[in-house]
């Protein structure tokens, strides 16, 4: 495996790429907590989740995870406004601290794997719900402390298949050849 | 005289910063519109003429770096200062953008200083 790709450098760059967006965007500092390597993250059921992915010769798909406690801070900080419930703008805030989190650790990992695409970042808010990826292996999570809350970053980044790859997949799955 | 900007990004968040922020900074600014992709951005400036144009590159319909080739090749907005405020960072992005004629590049994350340091001297 490319040494880039690989858990601990992936894990480092998305330390480096949160740490800044809190500290520039939102002037709070956060403590980066010991990372951990998981076949797929545990269930998330409730809360705010900023989901975004890239693609090119890796492909990427990461959420940003937190409270909605944490994003009303995330978005006071942001807009220098109080929040006191989710609402629109919380929103927007978390899905912008998505897209400069996973859009920095893109440009850090694009210097060694060649450029990618990111995609447009969506958020989902409520209570009850799963998420689950269809990828089962290679995910790293890291997550952060701000004051009493947790924000945690889960990222999996895989090759890219070739066409080849894919066709003998679709080939597979819905041909049976 | 007050400066017109002109505002460009599919994130209302970072509009909306980017919009406290300049009426926070020491510059004269004047009217600022918002536009949410560069097809909206080339609408507004039917409408409204500015100085100062601040725009993104990844958003759909059109991204921030056709907008900028379609204001090079107008002689009304060939002039204009045109800074891109993006996520995208790579080296490739940044000399595409300065060769399509970007006056200035700034990377998101940033901080209300740094986009007030490039911008100074405009108005």
């Amino acid at each position: 495996m490319n040494d880039v790709a690989k858990p601990a450098y992936l894990a480092d760059s998305v330390k480096r790429a949160t740490s800044d967006v809190f500290s520039m965007m939102l002037g709070m500092e956060v403590e980066a907590l010991p990372y951990r390597f998981e076949a797929e993250p545990e269930h998330v059921s409730g809360g705010i989740l900023g989901l975004i992915g890239f693609s090119g010769a890796w492909s990427a798909t990461a959420t940003v995870c937190c409270t909605p406690a944490m994003a009303c801070r995330i978005a006071d900080a942001l807009f220098l406004t109080p929040h006191s419930a989710v609402e629109d703008e919380v929103l927007d805030a978390v899905a912008e601290m998505a897209n400069m989190i996973i859009g920095n650790v893109k440009t850090d990992l694009e210097n060694h794997l060649g450029m990618m695409s990111l995609s447009i970042p969506t958020v989902i808010y409520g209570k009850n719900f799963i998420k689950r990826t269809l990828i089962k292996d290679h995910w790293v999570v890291a997550p952060f402390q701000a004051g009493d809350e947790i924000l945690e970053v889960h990222i999996c980044l895989i090759p890219t298949k070739t066409p080849e790859e894919k066709q003998h997949a679709f080939n597979r799955a819905f041909l049976h050849v | 005289m007050a400066l017109d900007v002109l505002v460009v990004d599919d994130s209302a968040a970072i509009r909306k910063i980017l919009v406290r922020v300049l009426k926070q900074s020491e510059m004269d600014i004047g009217q600022v519109y918002e536009a949410c992709d560069g097809v909206e951005a080339l609408n507004s400036l039917r409408e409204h003429s500015v100085g100062l144009i601040l725009s993104d590159i990844n958003m759909p319909n059109m991204d921030g770096l056709q907008l900028l080739n379609q204001l090079r090749a107008d002689l009304m907005y060939r002039h204009v200062p045109v800074f891109m405020i993006t996520t995208e960072g790579s080296q490739t992005k940044v000399m595409e953008a300065v060769n399509l004629g970007a006056t200035g590049y700034l990377r998101k994350p940033f901080t209300p200083d740094q986009i007030k340091e490039k911008l100074a001297g405009l108005a």
